[in-house]
């Protein structure tokens, strides 16, 4: 369909008796959810674009147990934890990048105490780094005279105080950043964290991810950006219950800076 | 001499702190009723969290206008402390004013003492407003009715009659001063209580000792209830702030803690050389862990801490996605209960000679109800707003864990998820080895 991505699977790396520069965690969501797996495919191409030696798990990869954890599965989140860790050490890995917060999060803070020791970082850090260590160059008019608004997602943004790194790498496409009222630290969350994602909410007058895209809305915006797969679809979701799906579209960080490079 | 009056207050003095005292104790057995947990790491930190967030009120600020009122009372509160120490010396020595010999220092401290104790009745006329008038959205909430509206509103009236005692008790003084009367020699600036004065013209000097010396008895001893009035209120936060803001959570706050008694059993469970049908290492009798929390005696004593640290706000139900939703959770509400179940069960101690007797209830339930536990999205949002590190979070996970792990009693989604992870590693029915399609997609 699409022009060929470049990827290689750690196994194909030990074939060759290589280590890869970072491990791409694609996470769950990135891999088979439809609109996530966009996502995906935008972050790899600025991969490529940048030349960077990146390897997946590809089959190998398993869920985080994230979800399980905060549903309160802690069986279920240490028995997937232990898995991947074993996979992970086995590989020798010892950086890991990811676009979903949530894996981020769960790995990076969550994975130590039982083993897995790695440097995690979020793909809008990494993209931030990959653009001041010039090797992702950027040209072209991008955005320019597009309004952006960026949702922090919770635990990228509260959870883990990353705040800068996806406005600073929204600012390489030229847009005009507006911030909603409720940011950073205190953004509202989209409504899927916490396994909301996967059930019914409870009985209330509106949807959490309504509300939220109210918040965005009142700042005019004409791309809604956030970086996180469930973010994704809760604002996407949210942007159609207030009939703003012709004049304002959701894209991850990394969608807005590929697509800005013509990419 | 007639030492009656030292003696009174003595006594008065010794029950007050006394009776507090015995409260005190008992809020540390309850608060160790709950589970060890280890918080002996990160002490710089911890220091540092507690200077900056209890005692540097950076958290109350956040919201500019409820923030400054607050830093107004905390300060009053504070260095209005100092005159009570005069208060209780002269009390007990049977002096007057006895710092006044500090001259100049003195009259300053009396001088801001008294601008002080006008700013705290402006800052408590503006929160009863708030609350009563404004009828602001997190003081009307379902779990503020009844009780706790009203302790609300008696801690702002037991404030202001203190404040007002106090400046009533210097105009008194301020008079009987300007007529030379015995034991009152000039001392103290008045700034405030001279505009109380005119009120208390044409008073005989007897009449002027008289209410001198009984708002001098009320304000002392108003102090002295106040004071035991704490542990049956939800001020207990103007002390436990200090611990709680030690004690609160140091790691990023996403992290989650993971439960060492289950990492024992997965590690079992995935070592190729254990024996499947060995008999249990270690058998000493002891019941199983349990898993989670249904009770307060399952939360760890820094959560039940927490539980009474918490002053009903409402800040974090206010922040809170699912609140603002119309759901039912209102993480307020679950430091509430906890704290109510708590007090419950260590009532239940002390009527049944110091050990609990199962009284056929339990936290969640009777206090806490699923529906409020699945709303949560675990945002942190409440986490974030509460100005003294209360972690409600916290205490939904771990009723969660039990939910899920002790009953299955999760929502028939969430079980269908945690089969697809168990089941192909996602936590959607696609097979593994579909994972990498996206590639040529």
């Amino acid at each position: 369909m699409s022009e060929q991505l470049k990827v290689k699977t750690m196994q194909e790396f030990m074939a060759e008796g290589k280590q890869p520069e970072i491990l791409f965690w694609v996470g769950s969501a990135g891999s088979y959810d439809d609109r996530a797996k966009k996502i995906t495919r935008a972050f790899v191409k600025l991969l490529n674009k940048a030349e960077v030696d990146f390897a997946v798990l590809g089959t190998e990869e398993s869920s985080t147990g994230d979800v399980a954890k905060r549903a309160g599965n802690e069986f279920l989140f240490q028995m997937q934890a232990m898995m991947n860790i074993e996979l992970l050490n086995g590989y020798e890995i010892k950086r890991i990048v990811t676009c979903d917060p949530h894996s981020f999060n769960t790995i990076k803070n969550e994975y130590p105490g039982l083993g897995g020791n790695y440097d995690v970082i979020h793909h809008t850090q990494y993209l931030k780094e990959l653009i001041d260590n010039g090797r992702l160059t950027l040209s072209g008019e991008g955005y320019k005279g597009k309004r952006i608004t960026f949702h922090d997602p919770c635990y990228l943004g509260r959870a883990n105080s990353v705040f800068d790194a996806p406005r600073e790498v929204l600012a390489k496409s030229n847009a005009e950043l507006v911030e909603m009222k409720r940011h950073k630290k205190t953004a509202l969350c989209c409504g899927a964290g916490g396994a909301q994602m996967f059930k019914e909410p409870e009985k209330g007058d509106m949807d959490v991810n309504v509300l939220r895209t109210k918040d965005a809305l009142e700042t005019s915006p004409n791309i809604i950006a956030t970086g996180c797969p469930y973010c994704n679809t809760m604002m996407t979701d949210g942007i159609k219950a207030h009939e703003k799906e012709d004049s304002v579209t959701v894209l991850d960080v990394a969608e807005v800076l590929a697509n800005s490079q013509g990419l | 001499m007639d030492y009656l009056p030292n003696i009174i207050f003595a006594v008065a003095l010794i029950l007050g702190i006394g009776f507090f005292a015995r409260n005190v104790k008992k809020l540390s057995r309850n608060i160790k009723l709950g589970k060890d947990v280890d918080v002996s790491d990160n002490k710089g930190q911890r220091w540092k969290n507690m200077a900056k967030i209890a005692l540097g009120q950076t958290k109350m600020v956040v919201r500019p206008i409820a923030g400054l009122m607050h830093v107004i009372v905390y300060v009053g509160f504070i260095i209005i402390n100092i005159e009570v120490l005069e208060i209780m010396l002269d009390g007990i020595l049977g002096t007057h004013r006895l710092f006044s010999p500090l001259g100049a220092v003195y009259d300053f401290l009396i001088g801001s003492f008294e601008i002080l104790a006008l700013l705290v009745i402006v800052a408590v006329v503006v929160f009863w407003i708030r609350r009563n008038i404004i009828r602001i959205q997190r003081f009307i909430k379902p779990e503020m009715k009844g009780w706790p509206k009203t302790d609300g509103n008696l801690i702002l009236y037991i404030e202001f009659v203190l404040m007002l005692l106090f400046l009533t008790m210097n105009a008194a003084d301020y008079q009987l001063q300007q007529l030379g009367a015995e034991h009152y020699a000039q001392a103290g600036a008045f700034p405030v209580s001279q505009f109380i004065v005119p009120l208390l013209e044409g008073l005989s000097e007897s009449s002027l000792v008289m209410v001198e010396r009984t708002a001098w008895w009320l304000h002392i001893l108003g102090i002295l209830a106040f004071l035991n009035y704490l542990y049956y209120s939800k001020h207990l936060h103007i002390l436990l702030a200090f611990p709680n803001t030690y004690y609160g959570k140091t790691k990023p706050q996403g992290q989650f803690n993971n439960v060492a008694s289950v990492t024992k059993e997965v590690k079992l469970m995935m070592d190729p050389d254990a024996d499947p049908f060995a008999a249990p290492a270690e058998d000493d009798g002891a019941e199983p862990e349990k898993f989670g929390a249904s009770d307060v005696m399952d939360l760890n004593w820094v959560q039940l801490l927490n539980a009474y640290t918490c002053t009903e706000c409402g800040r974090c139900t206010s922040e809170c996605p699912a609140n603002q939703t119309g759901k039912k959770l209102s993480p307020r509400k679950i430091m509430m209960d906890t704290r109510d179940r708590l007090e419950e069960v260590g009532k239940n101690i002390d009527a049944n000679k110091g050990e609990f007797v199962p009284d056929g209830k339990q936290l969640l339930g009777d206090y806490i109800s699923p529906e409020e536990l699945w709303a949560c999205t675990t945002c942190n949002a409440c986490v974030q707003a509460c100005p003294v590190s209360i972690d409600p979070l916290s205490i939904i996970v771990e009723m969660r864990r039990y939910l899920v792990m002790e009953q299955s009693a999760a929502p028939m989604e969430l079980n269908n998820m945690m089969s697809n992870i168990e089941n192909n590693g996602a936590p959607w029915p696609y097979n593994q080895m579909d994972r990498l399609n996206w590639v040529n997609e």
